[in-house]
């Protein structure tokens, strides 16, 4: 249920695109308002997400140790995965972040005859996950092209190790063909895993239709209706210098993808996919566990009524004292 | 009381999640998986709101008019104090890493025992309550509507949870749903809704100074029963000290070390250890607990409580602190009680009068827990062990959440136990160190009401306790939690019959040789050491 929904919205919205350009004709709409639009909803919506989550106080220094503390000089402490060093904890987040290390020690359970349970390793999550994420930012950089002049060096070069099959002409790339397998992967297991069917919402279906045709309407244009390339970076190039014009003669398929990519982008600040900023933010993995050797302090630690050792030996006194237990007062 | 289905019919777990989705399935608060709500008095004494006489299983739960406006505005102001509750609330994506991760699901099937779906009952409240998209698009935002059927599903799954941290360690931003069931707790506190398992105790710590609520008499005598029990084992009479002046160093441990088998064990390991050692130290009948069930309530209760620790060694005029062997309290110890009530400035660098060594990862703190100083002392060769006294045992080490996710002691219990044992095996890697199963009883569910909920937490720890049993032949759980050894020898009884549990310190003080001891012939528990049955 939540699937179709998803996917009937962004039918909706491929279907607002092609007809705001084809019938409507708001060429300027689709290829200007709008992106600009996005970007700016984007960009304020990121950063004061991000000012929200900053505002509040890390009051407890709490990291989720998975490895030897640092105690006795011999004995070997896991420095990455319980630093207690500010270089240790940017190693792990950087292993975190580029590599989704604890997507990599996921297991598997199964429960036997017996009873009996049986665990295992699995990578098919931080497989899917890593080749998702590295291929759509690929892909996300070749775009450059589109918004520099001259393009960089770089840029081409990327291009040419993309395209190193060599397949067909305009050669294939495949991080394209990687997204779209991935995007496939990560929405086949919301399906067939009852545990995660079970935990999907609309929320988690709609981004990854909307990846899904941004990358189908991105693979059609190059690879099956020849956008007019000219064109598209005349007004990519306008875009960018805030100097757009429409060119003509630039196919709706193209007014498609950008407004689907624009839509992408303003739903970011509001949904899930925040978790590239918040990361980031997340106490539990960017903290040092050396909260005993180091005071952590807690901006609004506050007083508390405590009961005192004075109260409890005026209720005690007579006891502890039968007791032969040392007392302050007789 | 519920009766406890039997083993192999607990086993028959269905992990096929219901037909109707989550929202539209509410809570069915089933006996024997819940404990008992706070008695009035336990709440009056903490000075907690709404005290009342009220039972789970009760349709009316006797809440305060204005509930529902207590809640948000609970969340709202939580919200805005810990960054770790606001992001997890907002960056979940639901890939469902953590989904088979923890051992109430696995042992349950209860998709709702799902971290990710424990956690999503508090953020759907979020959601309908202070995001945009979740007061416009609703349901489909997965966003809903704080109710008193919410509420209850709140209360029930969040004393589902034993905050072992083991969701965390697999989702790939560490959130923590521990942290989120912190924060659902702390909110039904609010409402007076806690179990008196968790309120009992932290009554009595606040007022007696430790959980058991033993009065500092009580205390004496139930360590003189130890030390009568330790002269007979090895006719060496120990004279400890109670609220000391003047002593060099404060050991503070949980009150279950001083109250039950097997804790006491552990205790007598402590005391004999100390004495060896000819240590300079006192206990404190004032601070006389180390776990603080506060930490199940509220940050609040859990700093009121923790404030003795402190309190007591500046009174005392000690020089540092020395920790017993406790899941909880360490996790606390070394995550807050710095920050709580520190600085510790009136208390000196910790350093082991015995090998001069300095304790620099508790330089601010100053508090050291016992594994790192008894595995120092091992290390400088300072104790006459004889690790054949222990060759009766096959031992395996079962890590305890909190030291293990909220601390990282992983070494030192098992370089210590490698030299007081010969034999000693490790459980499956899944279900060790970071990977470790809670025993389920965690987080003050070590009751007695919700038993069937505690050996479904506990399967996965049992199971893997069960394999080394038919593998090496293993007959000792060691550990270094309180808690654990509270709760795990019921669930070793009821999945692995056979097995027993002991605290890490037992095993040294059945090593130790001491200076002028007898010949032993049996160890702590009163059963023949292994060459000398017989000789009693
Ligand atoms: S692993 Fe983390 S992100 Fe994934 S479902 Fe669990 S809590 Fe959410
Ligand atoms: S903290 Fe532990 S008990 Fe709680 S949800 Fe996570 S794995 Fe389960």
């Amino acid at each position: 249920m939540n699937a179709i929904l998803s996917l009937i919205a962004v039918i909706v919205l491929v279907l607002i695109a092609l007809l705001g350009v084809k019938t409507a004709n708001l060429h300027f709409l689709f290829g200007i308002a709008v992106p600009y639009t996005a970007i700016a909803v984007f960009l304020i919506g990121v950063i004061s997400r991000v000012l929200k989550w900053g505002r509040s106080p890390v009051p407890f220094c709490i990291p989720t140790t998975c490895g030897q503390q640092k105690s006795l000089p011999w004995i070997k402490q896991s420095k990455l995965d319980n630093p207690s060093t500010t270089s240790g904890v940017i190693g792990r987040m950087l292993l975190e972040v580029l590599l989704f290390r604890s997507l990599f020690s996921n297991t598997t359970f199964e429960l036997r005859k017996g009873p009996k349970l049986a665990y295992g390793s699995t990578r098919w999550l931080w497989l899917g996950g890593l080749a998702f994420h590295w291929s759509f930012f690929i892909v996300l950089i070749r775009h450059l092209r589109l918004f520099t002049e001259p393009v960089p060096s770089c840029l081409n070069k990327l291009e040419v190790l993309d395209g190193f099959l060599q397949i067909g002409a305009p050669g294939l790339l495949i991080s394209g063909v990687v997204l779209l397998l991935a995007v496939t992967y990560l929405f086949l297991r919301r399906v067939f895993i009852p545990e995660v069917r079970y935990i999907s919402l609309a929320a988690d279906y709609f981004p990854l239709f909307l990846i899904l045709s941004i990358a189908l309407s991105g693979i059609i244009m190059r690879y099956f209706t020849k956008v007019d390339i000219v064109g598209v970076k005349a007004l990519t190039m306008g875009l960018v210098s805030f100097n757009a014009a429409i060119p003509e003669g630039i196919s709706v398929v193209f007014y498609i993808h950008l407004f689907l990519v624009s839509a992408l982008l303003a739903y970011i600040p509001f949904s899930k996919i925040m978790h590239l900023g918040g990361v980031l933010l997340s106490p539990t993995r960017n903290m040092p566990n050396n909260s005993r050797m180091e005071r952590h302090i807690n901006p609004w630690n506050y007083p508390v009524h405590v009961h005192t050792y004075e109260e409890y030996e005026n209720d005690f006194r007579e006891k502890m004292k039968q007791a032969g237990i040392p007392v302050e007062k007789e | 009381m519920s009766k406890t289905p039997k083993p192999d019919e607990l086993s028959k777990v269905d992990y096929t999640p219901p037909k109707t989705g989550w929202m539209d399935t509410p809570a069915e608060l089933k006996q024997g998986m819940w404990c008992y709500g706070s008695k009035p008095k336990n709440l009056e004494t903490l000075e907690f709101p709404n005290p009342r006489q009220w039972s789970p299983a009760d349709e009316d739960w006797k809440l305060p008019e204005n509930w529902q406006e207590t809640l948000l505005n609970g969340l709202k102001e939580r919200l805005d104090k810990y960054r770790s509750f606001k992001v997890f609330m907002d960056i979940c994506v639901r890939c469902g890493a953590c989904a088979d991760k923890c051992h109430f699901f696995i042992g349950s099937g209860d998709p709702k025992n799902m971290p990710v779906l424990r956690a999503e009952l508090l953020r759907s409240v979020y959601r309908g309550n202070f995001t945009t998209a979740g007061k416009i698009l609703g349901k489909l935002a997965g966003a809903r509507k704080l109710t008193y059927s919410v509420l209850k599903e709140w209360w029930y799954y969040f004393f589902q949870c034993t905050e072992c941290r083991r969701c965390s360690v697999f989702c790939p931003y560490g959130i923590d749903t521990a942290e989120i069931t912190m924060m659902a707790r702390e909110l039904l506190n609010l409402l007076g809704l806690n179990t008196d398992w968790i309120s009992g105790p932290a009554a009595n710590c606040y007022m007696k100074g430790n959980h058991l609520g033993l009065e500092p008499h009580t205390i004496v005598g139930n360590l003189e029963y130890m030390l009568d029990d330790i002269e007979t084992i090895t006719g060496i009479k120990i004279k400890p000290s109670f609220n000391r002046k003047g002593a060099e160093i404060l050991f503070v441990t949980p009150s279950g070390d001083l109250f039950a088998d097997p804790g006491t064990y552990t205790a007598m390991g402590y005391l004999m250890l100390f004495h060896e050692l000819g240590l300079d130290y006192t206990w404190s009948t004032y601070a006389s607990e180390g776990g603080n069930f506060g930490f199940f309530t509220s940050n609040e209760l859990a700093k009121r409580l923790n404030s003795k620790i402190y309190a007591e060694a500046k009174r005392l005029g000690v020089k540092w602190i020395l920790g017993g062997e406790c899941g909880h309290m360490w996790r606390v110890l070394n995550q807050y009680m710095d920050t709580w009530n520190g600085p510790a400035d009136f208390l000196q660098m910790p350093k082991s009068p015995i090998t001069g060594t300095i304790f620099e990862n508790a330089k601010s703190t100053k508090m050291v827990h016992i594994a790192e100083f008894t595995a120092d002392l091992i290390k400088h060769g300072k104790l006459k062990l004889d690790p054949k006294r222990n060759d009766h045992l096959k031992v395996t080490f079962h890590d305890s959440c909190n030291t293990a996710r909220g601390m990282g002691i992983f070494e030192e219990p098992r370089y210590i136990i490698k030299n007081v044992c010969n034999h000693f095996y490790e459980m499956d890697e899944h279900t060790i160190r970071e990977k470790t199963f809670c025993c389920g009883s965690g987080s003050g569910l070590n009751a007695s009401e919700n038993m069937e909920l505690r050996m479904r937490g506990g399967l996965p720890r049992a199971n893997a306790v069960k394999d080394v049993v038919e593998k090496y032949g293993v007959n000792m759980l060691a550990n270094i939690c309180a808690i654990d050894r509270a709760a795990l020898p019921a669930i070793m009884d009821y999945w692995v019959p056979g097995t027993a549990v002991t605290g890490v310190h037992e095993l040294v003080a059945n090593a130790l040789v001491m200076t002028g001891e007898k010949e032993r012939t049996t160890n702590l528990r009163g059963e023949p050491l292994s060459g000398m049955e017989g000789k009693e």
